[in-house]
């Protein structure tokens, strides 16, 4: 399986190269709001960043609050949009706050490990790494 | 492409489409430029409600790496002619992920407001508990806590001495940017708006998505995987402090010398050696260009600690280091901080200072006008104090130091050493001829709008005729304000070749071709010429302070004459090209 490793967040310079090119390859726009991957400030620019990402937990509870089994664990989350309703109940589900939800689209911004964060960013903060579910 | 109008006296929003403006001068400066001369009546006192205030964007502002940035356009309290002055942080990507391209701010409200956008929806806030604060770092932590959108807005706002009309009070963008120059805090504090929050959900356009990525991927990969930008990252603008001082070219105590002997203790080497705590970067920008230092002032017995953090750059370090004499990166870090809280241009504080320092020297001002403050070179705990007085006013002599160097001296004399160049102080640099034109005849009197001072120090390598020199400030001043409209981060000029701009325009759908920027960027120039002009700039009424050719620059001691010839070839080419 895969996942998204924040190994440095401590070196996060808050540029956001990775937001974009989340949004850019994965849903195809230019934004900081339509991607899976945020970068929050607790207390403003002045103090530090955190990086806000699906860790791919061994047991999703995203996937368990779904009512409709939208989405499924393959290699990485696997997200079914034709069943998804809306509901927001994964949203609710992950204590990270990892899933946005697009209003506009109707659909919560699941990551699916992609690895284009990664790609982008200048510090070496983020790793998509492979790992064994025993 | 929508530009939305705020009226602060009836509260009057709308949006409208500018598609006109877009499609003719792309965004950011071109399109600023055109509506201050669409909304600014000729001859307005620049304090007064009609005085318009423009945030401009481009259309690569947010889409590509390091293009963060926003203009603002605005006739300024300092000159009386053109204002234009350039932020970072998160100003310019909120703004465009708004759906705001540009904006018009209009009128004044009849008491203290902030500004609340998010996407087309505009809230005036009561902004009563915030005025008077005494830090704009603090309005900002109040702000923070009731606006929505964190991570992803912007919030500007002026310290007290945009409040109290300072002629040139900076805005403060998110913390550790500013729109530094030219007084457009007083602007905000003539319209009694204290602050913008802006965000927005929207998506930016995107044309051709394969060659966006291709064309984002491109200048991602120069910028962070070649040493192209390193110089910005690593020491920041601060690397030019012991260079310039070396090649003769570091302002230093009123510019009565261009070497200062302590620069290596206020350099960028030594700075991010002793005192880096973190790099932070602009929205957009891989770069990371901020220098945040840090400093532990012991306060009272059991290692009680104020830890401060404070942002540094090379300007301020000139205009409040060396140009006062002041020798430890602590004394100038604090200094640095206490002018950023009051929301004072740095550099603009730095020459008022110097010259009121040097004027004290001179008995043109006593210790009664002082209010007892002992102003000498290197006198750090003076300077800090008197910064409160500038924003405070309490006599005439700070009355006068609060419209700068320039208005300073015709008070109260000392004007061969007012180091202004057009009514704006200098900026850190006596490199010598192509530096000193560039500053006098800029359209802003900015080392940026042509960056003479670069030209100077190619200069020192190889020789260039006078006329040359001229016309290589002017084709410079054509590229940045095409530039400038896009916005790019100049630091990465040298990165945003032609070509790689004409891919990147159209990637989001914008057809221009590479041989159509310098004519864009001259028809720029050309407007702002224009808006300077009406508003009654004559360059040849600009009088060159002497002490410009009394110290030795990095070309040595320059030649009035030569000066003035180059000027008048300079002029030339206006004339022409207005016509």
């Amino acid at each position: 399986m895969k996942r998204i490793k924040v190994k440095n967040p401590e070196r996060c310079i808050g540029c956001m190269s990775c937001v974009f090119a989340c949004a850019r390859t994965r849903y195809g726009v230019i934004s900081t709001d339509r991607s899976a991957i945020h970068v929050k400030t607790t207390g403003g620019i002045e103090s530090e960043f955190a990086i806000v990402a699906c860790r791919m937990c061994e047991d999703p509870p995203c996937v368990a609050s779904c009512p409709e089994y939208a989405i499924e664990v393959r290699d990485s989350l696997y997200f079914i949009k034709e069943k998804c309703t809306g509901c927001k109940k994964c949203v609710e589900a992950c204590l990270l706050g990892a899933i946005e939800f697009d209003e506009e689209l109707n659909q919560p911004l699941i990551c699916i490990q992609c690895g284009a964060c990664a790609k982008f960013c200048p510090h070496d903060i983020l790793e998509l790494e492979r790992f064994e579910v025993l | 492409m929508n530009v939305l109008y705020i009226n602060l006296g009836n509260r009057e929003v709308y949006q409208e489409e500018r598609k006109d403006l877009f499609e003719k001068y792309i965004g950011g400066v071109g399109v600023g430029i055109s509506l201050l001369m669409e909304n600014c009546p000729k001859g307005v006192d620049p304090l007064s409600p009609e005085n318009p205030i423009i945030l401009s964007t481009g259309p690569l502002t947010g889409a590509f790496p390091t293009c963060t940035k926003a203009v603002a356009l605005f006739k300024s309290p300092l000159t009386n002619e053109l204002g234009e002055s350039y932020a970072g942080g998160r100003l310019g990507a909120a703004m465009r992920f708004s759906g705001n391209m540009a904006i018009v701010i209009k009128g004044k409200s009849d008491r203290p407001v902030y500004l609340s956008i998010q996407n087309e929806k505009v809230y005036f806030k009561d902004a009563r508990s915030i005025w008077g604060i005494s830090s704009a770092y603090t309005v900002g932590k109040i702000l923070r806590d009731v606006e929505p959108a964190p991570g992803r807005r912007s919030i500007i706002r002026i310290g007290p001495a945009g409040e109290n009309l300072v002629r040139y009070a900076n805005v403060n963008v998110d913390t550790y940017r500013h729109f530094g120059r030219l007084g457009l805090g007083a602007v905000f504090g003539s319209k009694n708006l204290k602050a913008i929050a802006i965000s927005g959900s929207k998506d930016l356009p995107m044309e051709d998505k394969k060659g966006y990525l291709k064309a984002y991927k491109e200048l991602y990969d120069v910028i962070v995987n070649t040493d192209s930008l390193n110089k910005y990252h690593d020491y920041g603008t601060a690397i030019n402090v012991n260079p310039l001082n070396q090649i003769r070219g570091l302002p230093t105590r009123n510019l009565k010398s261009s070497t200062f002997e302590y620069a290596e203790y206020i350099s960028g080497e030594h700075l991010a050696e002793n005192y880096m705590a973190k790099h932070i970067a602009c929205t957009a920008c891989p770069v990371g260009c901020i220098h945040i230092a840090t400093m532990q002032i012991p306060f009272a017995r059991g290692f009680e600690f104020e830890t401060k953090r404070i942002p540094y750059d090379y300007e301020p370090i000139f205009a409040l280091g060396s140009l006062l004499g002041i020798p430890l990166a602590e004394q100038v870090l604090s200094l640095i901080e206490s002018v950023d809280h009051l929301g004072l241009d740095a550099m603009s504080t730095g020459t008022t200072l110097s010259w009121a320092t040097e004027a004290y020297e001179n008995h043109l001002i006593s210790k009664h006008d002082t209010l007892g403050i002992d102003l000498a070179f290197g006198n750090v705990e003076a300077y800090k104090k008197a910064v409160q007085y500038i924003v405070k006013m309490p006599n005439d002599f700070y009355k006068a130091l609060a419209k700068g160097e320039t208005a300073a001296a015709q008070k109260f004399g000392g004007e061969e050493y007012a180091l202004s160049l057009g009514g704006l102080g200098m900026a850190g640099y006596h490199t010598g001829r192509a530096n000193l034109i560039g500053h006098i005849a800029g359209p802003r009197h900015g080392h940026l709008d042509n960056a003479g001072y670069s030209l100077d120090q190619k200069l020192l390598k190889g020789k260039l005729r006078e006329t040359e020199i001229v016309s290589n400030l002017l084709r410079e001043d054509y590229w940045r304000c095409f530039a400038n409209s896009l916005v790019i981060c100049l630091f990465a000029r040298e990165v945003y070749t032609p070509e790689r701009i004409e891919k990147a325009l159209n990637s989001l759908g914008i057809q221009k071709e590479v041989e159509e920027f310098l004519g864009i960027g001259k028809e720029i120039f050309k407007i702002k010429y224009k808006f300077k002009t009406r508003e009654g700039f004559n360059l040849d009424a600009i009088r060159i302070p002497k002490r410009f050719f009394e110290t030795e620059s990095s070309q040595g001691k320059l030649n009035e004459i030569e000066i003035k010839n180059m000027l008048d070839t300079y002029k030339t080419e206006v004339i022409k090209l207005l016509e």
